[in-house]
């Protein structure tokens, strides 16, 4: 069977490498725009944070035993206190400074930890086997689903909804919706918002390293993971709008499936095609599809 | 609202500033860098040198950019690579003479500094740095696959062929002169540029968009001026340097070199005259010196992004002029 002369084997097949792509493009521009959003400043080391991530799920495994499903707490828990401990130090110092210095000083910590890793393990990939609950597959007629590709799809959508939930819908995102509008009034009802950006920061890096343990059976451990798929990335926040979390779910998901066809239609263009989606969406909306005013 | 420049420096002014007249401790500066740059090939490994100078040029043409205008671009690697590849192709295949080769090179950085100029300009800040990333990248992987430039490999063996019909680039001294009146230059139309009626323009849209805009000058049409401009040095930089190298690689278009610049600038003093030249020159001199141990390399960078960032920010040219209560 043949749709626009391509089986639909190939078509389904890159239609799930597309939505695999997009879960990640998602929790990662989920993370970047919770941080956006409060700190206002884009967080390059989200990349080597995500790396970080698949790395804590591989020394728990190597060193301790602990399997896929409590790395799944693991490595958020451990890379987001990591993450505390960078604003803590360093990036409250930047807040009364230009936003752009914030960018700057994530970069070099990107550049220090993927260094590091680097030197430890080298460029090449470290193999890590997904839970034997989520090993084989279904055949579904016309493609075969690999149970840990679905699950991946259908956990980080989970996790980007209940997000979603928790920032649009209840109090706790009542204060941060509040906080992001105006801190200074925020604070002055009682709200401790120093320790709110704190937190809120320590959960965007937990997003990041959470997507790092979902990667890691897929793309193996690898200390540059993360270096050219955050600049992807920053595409999908700019697309979907920066701050936008509703913006950055949907272009997630939806760019990682259109990479997916253009793969299969027009391979040549699969590398550019989301940077072209880019542009067209400044010349019309600068702000992003779901962006308020720049 | 907080600039990127130095902080401090524009809070208090130490000298006042006419345009017109150059203050005489710059041109002590200028004498003593041109003096010490036609000495240094005599010392120094002139290779060594040219690389430096071609990133001192690309250097002041990104600190024109986010210096004087205020606007951080992370994607300044896209205009050196492609004048690299533009050059190197032009010389190699259809061969061009170095001299047009590095025109043909600076004119299509220029035209793609209209393109993506025209694209980014509207925005500001984060969004214009993640903006001109992405553009970068996309031209990153066009590069990557395009036929012409060679893929992985890059285009090799670059003909340095003679300049002006009379000077014969192979020799390692000529080249060194040529790549110094080229940066030399370069740094002259940075430097007129700041310090014109221009000059002046670009500095209150830096200070104050919405005053600007409302004194009557077209802010959008001054910063897409500058950012053409940068593009365009950044292309000479890139072109040069395919020459001096005899390669266009894909090095040169990724983006740990836009990162790289932002470093050499950061590094130097963001908004001074000789911030980014001495920038250039540290960070080339560390990559030279640290080559050996590898990955310690992007450690030691990161550290200094960190280091810089937190206690640093004016530079080594910006903290030098605050010592000697001169702006360099």
């Amino acid at each position: 069977m043949t749709i626009f002369g391509v089986p639909t084997q190939a078509l389904f097949g890159q239609l799930l490498i597309g939505l695999i792509n997009g879960a990640f493009y998602a929790l990662l521009s989920l993370g970047l725009s919770v941080i956006f959003g409060l700190l206002n400043i884009i967080n390059f080391a989200h990349g080597a944070q995500y790396m970080m991530g698949a790395f804590v799920a591989y020394f728990a495994l190597q060193w301790t035993g602990l399997g896929y499903w409590p790395s799944l707490l693991l490595a958020p828990v451990v890379v987001g206190l990591f993450g505390i401990v960078l604003e803590r130090t360093m990036l409250k110092r930047l807040y009364q400074l230009d936003h752009l210095y914030g960018l700057l000083l994530t970069f070099g910590v990107a550049l220090v930890v993927q260094g590091v890793f680097r030197n430890q393990f080298g460029s090449s990939g470290l193999p890590y086997t997904a839970p034997a609950q989520l090993t084989g597959g279904y055949n579904l007629g016309f493609m075969f689903l690999p149970t840990y590709r679905a699950w991946v799809v259908v956990f980080s959508l989970v996790v980007c909804f209940a997000t979603w939930y928790v920032i649009e819908r209840t109090k706790l995102g009542a204060y941060l919706r509040a906080a992001t509008e105006n801190p200074t009034l925020v604070q002055a009802f009682g709200i401790n918002v120093p320790r709110m950006i704190t937190l809120t920061y320590g959960f965007g890096v937990a997003l990041a390293a959470l997507a790092g343990v979902l990667a890691a059976p897929i793309y193996q451990v690898n200390p540059l993971m993360g270096a050219d798929l955050i600049i992807v990335v920053f595409a999908v926040v700019v697309i979907g709008g920066l701050g936008s979390i509703m913006g950055s779910i949907v272009t997630g998901f939806g760019l990682g499936v259109i990479e997916g066809f253009t793969k299969v239609f027009y391979p040549e263009a699969s590398n550019t095609v989301i940077f072209v989606i880019m542009a067209l969406v400044l010349l019309v909306r600068p702000a992003g599809l779901f962006g308020r005013a720049t | 609202m907080s600039t990127l420049t130095a902080p401090g420096t524009s809070a208090r002014p130490v000298a006042v500033e006419i345009s017109g007249t150059t203050p005489i401790h710059q041109i002590v500066a200028f004498g003593a860098m041109v003096t010490l740059l036609v000495l240094a090939p005599f010392v120094v490994y002139p290779v060594f040198l040219m690389k430096a100078l071609c990133f001192a040029l690309f250097a002041c043409a990104f600190n024109l950019l986010v210096g004087y205008v205020g606007l951080l671009s992370f994607g300044h690697a896209a205009f050196l690579g492609c004048a690299g590849y533009a050059s190197a192709h032009a010389a190699k295949v259809w061969g061009f003479a170095p001299e047009s080769a590095i025109v043909f090179g600076t004119l299509v950085a220029a035209a793609l500094g209209v393109v993506i100029g025209a694209l980014t300009i509207r925005s500001r800040g984060i969004y214009f740095a993640n903006i001109t990333l992405a553009f970068a990248q996309m031209i990153f992987f066009f590069s990557l696959q395009a036929k012409f430039t060679g893929g992985e490999d890059g285009i090799q063996a670059v003909p340095r062929g003679t300049m002006f019909g009379v000077l014969d680039l192979r020799q390692t001294y000529t080249m060194y002169f040529v790549v110094l009146v080229v940066f030399l230059l370069g740094f002259l139309v940075v430097y007129r540029s700041i310090h014109s009626p221009f000059g002046q323009v670009l500095k209150a849209i830096r200070e104050n968009e919405p005053r600007a805009t409302s004194l009557g000058y077209q802010a959008e049409r001054y910063k897409l001026i500058a950012f053409v401009l940068s593009a365009t040095l950044a292309g000479t930089a890139g072109a040069t340097k395919a020459l001096v190298f005899q390669l266009a690689s894909l090095t040169d278009v990724h983006w740990t070199m836009s990162g790289e610049v932002v470093l050499m600038t950061l590094l130097g003093g963001m908004g001074t005259v000789f911030g980014p030249v001495v920038g250039a020159f540290l960070v080339i001199s560390l990559e030279h010196y640290l080559a050996q141990i590898g990955s310690w390399l992007t450690i030691v960078q990161g550290t200094i992004f960190i280091v810089c960032v937190l206690t640093f920010r004016r530079g080594v040219i910006g903290e030098l002029g605050r010592l000697l209560k001169k702006p360099l």
